[in-house]
C-alpha cells in the first residue's frame, strides 16, 4: 500500500529549484532514510510534501484536509521548540490532538498512545519532568515521542537523531524500523551513513535539490556516489553482525 | 482542557469575595445591610441609587474589563510564544485609546452611541495587524517589543495631536484624565456597549485553546497536527481587538493586566495555553477589581486612577520578567 506519493515535486526559491521534479513512492512497510549534504533539500522535500511549503508538482499528503492529513503522517520538524515549560506527559499527549473531536478529553486509547510513545523512547522515568529543563537530546527524545503519539501511518522525521547519544540513536532508530515492520512507514532524514546502512530498508540521496540515487542501502552507499554526492571516502564491509560503513576522509 | 479544580476554586473565591466588597465599599458611608437592602429590594431611595447606579455597574465593569485583558495577553503570549507580549505594552491598549479619542474629540460619541467602542477597536484592530507584520508569528522577542515601542509611540504621538489641536482645553483635560484609565463614575450604559464586543472577544480566544497549545512545538508542527494557522490568527487579532477596543472604550488605557496575571498564574496550569486562557480571565477580573479597591481605598479624595495603580505595580513585573529572560531575547 503507497502511503505517499510525489510526482515532480519541485520547489523554487526564486528561480533557483532547492527541490527539483523529485518522484517518489512511499509503501507500508518501509523504513526511508534521506541522506545528502548540508543544503541537499531534504528538509524543503519534507516541508512541501506535508503542504508547508508552496510547490509545483503533486503530493498526495498535501491534496488531504488538514485534519486527514494530522491523521495520516506526522511530522518531527529539524528545529526543536518547546515554547513553555510543560511537563513531559503533557507534551507528548499533544500529539493526541488530531484524534480527539473537539471539547472531547482524552480516552484509555489517547493514555495507551502516549504511554506507548513514553515507553519506545525511554521515557517512562521522566513524564513528570518539565520539558524545558531536559538536555537537548533529552529534548529531542520527548519530540519524536510527540510525534509517535499522533500514531499516524506515515512518520516524516527530520534529522531526528542529531545530539542524541550512541545508544539512544540506536534505539531510535530501531524504534523506527520497529515502526516499518508493524506495517507503518518512516521518512527520515540523517547524516550518520552506517546508522542509515543498518537500520534503513530504503535510502534516497539527495544532491542540490535532485533526486541523486533510490535503492537499498547497498545500492546507494557505494564508493562512487559517495565521493560525487559528498566528496568522501568511505570503508565498506558486510560483517556478521550487519552492514558496516565508515567515512574515512574527504576527497 | 479544565483548568485544575482548586485553582478555579481560589480564583472563583476570590472574584466573588472582591465583587461583594467592591459594591459595599465606597465613600457614600452605607453600612453593609443597608447596602445589601437597597441593592436587592430598594425603591428608588438614594442608597438603591448609588448602589444600582454606581457600585454595581463599577463592579460588573471590573470584572469584564479584567477578564478582557487577562484573556487577551494570555493568548497573544500563547500565540507569539513569548511571555512579554502583551496587548497594552505593545502598543494595542494606545491604538483603541487614539481611536476612542479621535471620536470624543469630534464628539462623533455623542452622535452614536456605538461610535466610541468601533472606533477603540479599529484602533486595536489596525495595531495588532501591524504587530503580527512587524514582529511575525516566528517573531523574535526583540522585534516583537521594538514593533510594540513604534506602534506605542505612534499611536502616542497621534493621541498628542489630536488633544494638542483640540479646540476645546477642558474637552482636552477630559480627556487626558480618561486616558489614565479608570472605572469611577461608570454607569450602566457603559456596561452595554461593551458587552456585546468583549462576548464576542471571549468566545474567539476562548476557542484557540487547542491551536495554542499545540503550537507550543512551533508553527510547522502545528500545521501538521491539524492547526489552521491561518484561520487562528484571523481569530486571534479579531479575538484581541474585540476584548482590548472595548475595554479600552469603556475603561482608558489600563495596562500589565494581560502581563501579569499570565505570569503569575502560569506555574498553576502546568504552562498549558489552552488553561491559562480560562485562568487568566478569572485572574484578571480579581486582579482588576482589587486594584479598582485599593484605588478607593488607598487616596479615597485624590481619584487615584486605575491605570496608573495598575502601571505602579505592572512595570516592576515587567522588569523582573526582562531580567529573567535576558538570555534568552535575541
Ligand atoms: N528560508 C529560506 N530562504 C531561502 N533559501 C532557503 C531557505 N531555507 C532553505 N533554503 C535553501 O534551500 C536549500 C535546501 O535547504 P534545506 O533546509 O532543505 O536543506 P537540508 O538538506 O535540509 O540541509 P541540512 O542537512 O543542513 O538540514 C539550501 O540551499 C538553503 O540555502
Ligand atoms: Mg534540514
Amino acid at each position: 500500500m503507497t502511503l505517499l506519493e510525489l510526482d515532480h515535486l519541485t520547489v523554487r526559491r526564486g528561480e533557483c529549484p532547492v527541490v527539483d521534479h523529485v518522484t517518489l513512492p512511499v509503501a507500508a512497510g518501509e523504513c526511508v532514510g534521506l541522506i545528502g549534504p548540508n543544503g541537499a533539500g531534504k528538509t524543503t522535500l519534507m516541508r512541501a510534501a506535508l503542504g508547508l511549503e508552496p510547490f509545483s508538482g503533486t503530493s498526495s499528503l498535501a491534496m488531504l484536509t488538514a485534519v486527514e492529513r494530522a491523521r495520516t503522517a506526522a511530522f518531527l520538524p529539524q528545529a526543536r521548540q518547546i515554547a513553555w515549560p510543560m511537563d513531559v506527559e503533557t507534551l507528548v499527549a499533544l500529539g493526541r490532538v488530531p484524534h480527539l473531536p473537539r471539547g472531547t478529553a482524552p480516552g484509555a486509547v489517547d493514555r495507551a498512545a502516549v504511554d506507548d510513545a513514553l515507553h519506545r523512547l525511554g521515557l517512562d522515568g521522566f513524564r513528570q519532568r518539565i520539558a524545558t529543563q531536559l538536555s537537548g537530546g533529552e529534548q529531542g527524545r520527548v519530540l519524536i515521542a510527540r510525534a509517535l503519539a499522533q500514531q499516524t501511518p506515515l512518520l516524516l522525521a527530520d534529522e531526528p537523531i542529531a545530539g542524541l547519544d550512541p545508544a539512544q540513536q540506536i534505539a531510535t532508530m530501531q524504534v523506527f524500523a520497529g515502526l516499518a515492520q508493524e506495517g507503518r512507514a518512516v521518512i527520515v532524514s540523517l547524516h550518520d551513513l552506517g546508522l542509515a546502512a543498518r537500520h534503513c530498508t530504503r535510502l534516497i540521496l539527495m544532491h542540490q535539490g535532485r533526486l541523486v540515487a533510490d535503492g537499498t542501502p547497498n545500492q546507494v552507499l557505494t564508493p562512487e556516489l559517495m565521493a560525487q554526492v559528498f566528496g568522501i571516502s568511505i570503508w565498506r564491509q558486510d560483517s556478521p553482525l550487519g552492514p558496516v560503513l565508515q567515512p574515512m576522509g574527504v576527497l | 482542557m479544565a483548568v485544575r479544580t482548586p485553582l478555579i476554586i481560589v480564583l472563583l473565591s476570590a472574584l466573588t469575595a472582591l465583587f461583594f466588597l467592591s459594591v459595599i465599599i465606597g465613600p457614600a458611608g452605607i453600612t453593609m445591610a443597608d447596602t445589601l437592602r437597597a441593592l436587592l429590594w430598594g425603591q428608588g431611595e438614594a442608597a438603591t441609587l448609588v448602589m444600582r447606579e454606581i457600585r454595581l455597574p463599577r463592579a460588573i465593569l471590573a470584572v469584564m474589563v479584567g477578564a478582557s485583558l487577562g484573556l487577551a495577553g494570555a493568548a497573544m503570549q500563547g500565540y507569539l510564544r513569548n511571555p512579554l507580549a502583551e496587548p497594552g505594552l505593545i502598543g494595542v491598549s494606545g491604538s483603541a485609546a487614539l481611536g476612542a479619542v479621535i471620536v470624543l474629540q469630534t464628539g462623533l460619541a455623542a452622535v452614536w452611541w456605538l461610535a466610541l467602542p468601533f472606533a477603540a477597536l479599529g484602533g486595536a484592530l489596525a495595531s495588532v495587524l501591524l504587530i503580527l507584520l512587524l514582529a511575525g508569528p516566528r517573531g523574535s522577542s526583540l522585534t516583537l517589543i521594538l514593533a510594540g515601542i513604534a506602534i506605542s509611540a505612534l499611536a502616542g504621538a497621534m493621541t498628542t495631536l489630536v488633544l494638542n489641536l483640540s479646540p476645546n482645553p477642558f474637552a482636552a483635560s477630559e480627556v487626558v484624565f480618561w486616558m489614565m484609565g479608570s472605572l469611577s463614575d461608570r454607569s450602566f450604559d457603559h456596561v452595554w456597549i461593551a458587552l456585546p464586543f468583549m462576548i464576542i472577544g471571549w468566545i474567539l480566544l476562548l476557542s484557540l485553546g487547542r491551536p495554542l497549545d499545540v503550537l507550543t512545538l512551533g508553527e510547522d508542527a502545528a500545521a501538521t497536527m491539524g492547526v489552521a494557522t491561518g484561520r487562528t490568527r484571523l481569530v486571534l487579532v479579531l479575538g484581541i481587538a474585540a476584548c482590548v477596543g472595548a475595554a479600552t472604550a469603556v475603561a482608558g488605557a489600563i495596562g500589565f493586566v494581560g502581563l501579569v496575571v499570565p505570569h503569575i498564574l502560569r506555574p498553576f496550569v502546568g504552562a498549558r495555553p489552552s488553561s491559562l486562557l480560562w485562568a487568566s480571565a478569572l485572574g484578571g477580573a480579581v486582579m482588576v477589581l482589587a486594584a479598582d479597591l485599593a484605588v478607593r481605598l488607598i487616596l479615597p479624595d485624590r481619584d487615584l486612577k486605575l491605570g496608573v495603580l495598575m502601571a505602579i505595580i505592572g512595570a516592576p513585573f515587567f522588569l523582573h520578567l526582562i531580567y529573567k529572560t535576558r538570555g534568552e531575547v535575541r
